[in-house]
């Protein structure tokens, strides 16, 4: 089977104003279908851009980047944006909910885009929002939910779709220990259930979830390396 | 796609909702614009509809000729002062211009018309029966007079009905009643039907008609026999007035023996030509209305761009949410050009209403008859999707561009 991901020399170049600033400088990298992959570094080492192209989010200023066999640079923002639908979930630092909106329709919001009838969003989402444990708060806005409940949303939408690739950039940045460890929960179920997470975080007990740890320095791979994965040390 | 365009509606209307006060001012120019147009054009309407229903009080397919009296050195000849039309000039026209279906003539004047101890001065006109079958007077009691009552100078009169109201008891019946018109006494024979104003806004039923013969002779004292104040011809059909106004003027120039450049000493007005006229003063009127229309609407269409551009910068972020989980271009565009058409389809309903109220109001507080048609409604409509349309495409294309990190980023 190809690999999920496969990037050939990435670089990102951002230039702001007269400066070039190098984000990106020559990653490579490759993820196999299924793999549990956290991605530290400090902060502005690159980590978000590469998240964001490994999303289809942004395109790479050099290099290349296949996703499940498809070359992502050349594509289109209209390509680009129906394959984050059908195969891409995203989990962000700020939960990025439409605000006012229920957890509900926040959760439909992929399918919406998908052309689904209502019906079949409202079901899928259902179904979603009761997979994170929100039963029952389906019809409460963000600002009545608590964040890890916010996050919780956050994932629903991110699964509903049934993606094969889901990026949490951050995902326990602004949540307690406690709540972190719930949604760190949900997030190794999810990737048992199949799915391909990547993680990027600067905590070590969190990326200690994943079975694989990618170092990020400078725009540059420090260290790529197999852990033991938390679930085979709780298993253990 | 359906429930796409349909839960787009529904999150327009939220949004729009949880700002109640800027949609209702952003809308405040649709509103205006459109409420204006609506009742202004209601009322033209009316006014047209009036006008063009007095147009044809004046019968149907008809052509008066009227004497001009022509200026000698500068000083215009005193009205009869020359004898320049003539029931000659009628029965000639009759006789070379087959096109014509009826040929009539008048001859008027103001005099004193008493009915036992109520007098009234009005308008007395002698007429040739066919005048009355021309102007298509028609008679609410008793009947016109006929050519044995002309050729015999009978005695007898039609009264409008405001001569009736003014000089009969209310209740009281004028047919077979004597009158006395300039002291002679006049037996009532019929009442015409109410036509209202003139298109010159003079009262037509403030008129008694007699016999033309029995006018010159017994009651105008006309100095020359056979003079007339006007001919109206009429023809079958509309399409030949124009034609027959011309064969007209060659006879009557050749009767009066007009050369070359001497001008007419007539006047020759069909009513197509006078329908003409008023015409042109409502077109002015439909032009400044359009210009009203248009200012209002650009000034209601700037207001929901303003209000758009707004709306995208505020929601930026939930506009890069939403390309993240997939949303592309297209739906991004359909999303704020439904918010902008939202806007302005209610903002020219309820435009609409506040039309239709201020047309209907006119109408009760200042007694103009107004007439509200379901194309204007329709035209009005039509307005504010396309404003709606083309002043929300700016900023939803903005918004359906922007770069998805970009957005995301934004703060
Ligand atoms: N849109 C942008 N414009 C300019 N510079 C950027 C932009 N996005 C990121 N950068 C720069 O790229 C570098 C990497 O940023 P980022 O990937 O966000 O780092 P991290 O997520 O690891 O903290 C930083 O120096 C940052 O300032
Ligand atoms: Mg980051």
């Amino acid at each position: 089977m190809n690999p999920l991901i496969v990037g050939e020399d990435i670089w990102k170049v951002y230039r702001v104003g007269d400066v070039e600033v190098q984000a990106l400088r020559g990653v490579s990298v490759t993820i196999e279908q299924g793999e549990f992959v956290a991605i530290m570094g400090s902060s502005g080492s690159g980590k978000s851009t590469l998240m964001n192209i490994l999303g289809c989010l942004d395109q790479p200023t050099k290099g290349q980047y296949r996703l499940n066999g498809v070359e992502v640079g050349q594509l289109r923002p209209d390509q680009l944006a129906e394959i984050r639908n059908q195969q891409i979930g995203f989990v962000f630092q700020s939960f990025n909910l439409i605000p006012r909106t229920s957890a509900l329709e926040n959760a439909q919001l992929p399918l919406f885009y998908r052309g689904l009838s209502l019906k079949e969003q409202r079901t899928l989402a259902s179904a979603a929002l009761q997979r994170v444990g929100l039963k029952g708060r389906e019809h409460h806005s963000p600002t009545q939910l608590s964040g890890g409940q916010q996050q919780r949303v956050a994932i629903a939408r991110a699964l509903v779709t049934s993606p094969s690739l889901l990026l949490a950039d951050e995902p326990t940045g602004n949540l307690d220990t406690e709540s972190s460890q719930d949604i760190m929960g949900i997030l190794e179920g999810l990737n048992r259930d199949g799915i391909t997470v990547i993680l990027v975080t600067h905590e070590v007990d969190i990326a200690a979830y994943a079975s694989r740890e990618i170092v990020v320095k400078d725009g540059q791979i420090l260290s790529d390396r197999a852990t033991k994965g938390r679930s085979q040390v709780v298993g253990a | 796609m359906l429930a796409f365009v349909w839960l787009t509606v529904i999150t327009a209307l939220r949004v729009l909702g949880r700002n109640r006060l800027r949609a209702g001012l952003t809308m405040l120019g649709i509103i205006i614009g459109v409420g204006a147009v609506i009742a202004m054009v209601s009322i033209g309407e009316g006014a047209k509809q009036a006008v063009q229903k007095q147009i044809a009080t004046m019968g149907t397919n008809v052509i008066m000729i009227w004497p001009s009296y022509m200026t000698i050195g500068g000083v215009r000849g005193a009205q009869g002062g020359a004898v320049t039309l003539t029931v000659a000039d009628a029965l000639e026209l009759k006789k070379r211009i087959p096109i014509l279906s009826e040929t009539g003539w008048l001859i008027r004047s103001t005099m004193q018309i008493v009915n036992g101890s109520r007098n009234w001065n009005g308008p007395v006109h002698g007429v040739s029966p066919s005048y009355v079958t021309i102007r298509d007077w028609s008679f609410s009691s008793g009947g016109s007079f006929t050519q044995t009552d002309m050729e015999s100078a009978a005695r007898v009169a039609l009264l409008g009905q405001t001569v009736v109201e003014n000089i009969f008891e209310p209740g009281e019946e004028p047919v077979g009643a004597i009158i006395r018109i300039k002291n002679v006494p006049f037996r009532v024979i019929g009442v015409l039907s109410p036509k209202g104003q003139s298109v010159q806004g003079s009262d037509q039923d403030d008129v008694v008609f007699i016999p033309f013969t029995t006018a010159e002779r017994k009651v105008f004292g006309t100095l020359f026999l056979g003079s007339v104040g006007g001919v109206f011809v009429s023809t079958e059909r509309t399409e030949d007035l124009a034609d027959a106004a011309e064969q007209i003027r060659q006879v009557m120039r050749a009767r009066h023996r007009l050369q070359g450049e001497q001008p007419d000493d007539f006047t020759i007005r069909t009513q197509v030509e006078i329908g003409k006229v008023q015409e042109g003063t409502s077109e002015t009127l439909t032009v400044m209305l359009m210009i009203i229309a248009s200012v209002s609407l650009l000034v209601g269409g700037i207001g929901i761009m303003n209000i758009l551009l707004v709306s995208v910068t505020e929601r930026t972020r939930e506009i890069g949410i939403r390309m993240a989980v997939g949303a592309k271009r297209f739906h991004i565009l359909i999303q704020f050009l439904i918010e902008a058409l939202t806007l302005s389809v209610v903002g020219g309903c309820i435009g609409i209403l506040f039309g239709v109220l201020a047309a209907r109001l006119t109408t009760v507080i200042a007694g103009w008859p107004t007439i509200i048609s379901s194309d204007t409604v329709a035209v009005a409509f039509v307005f504010s999707v396309v404003v709606g349309l083309f002043f929300g495409l700016y900023p939803a294309n903005k918004a359906a561009r922007l770069n998805p990190i970009d957005a995301l980023r934004y703060e």
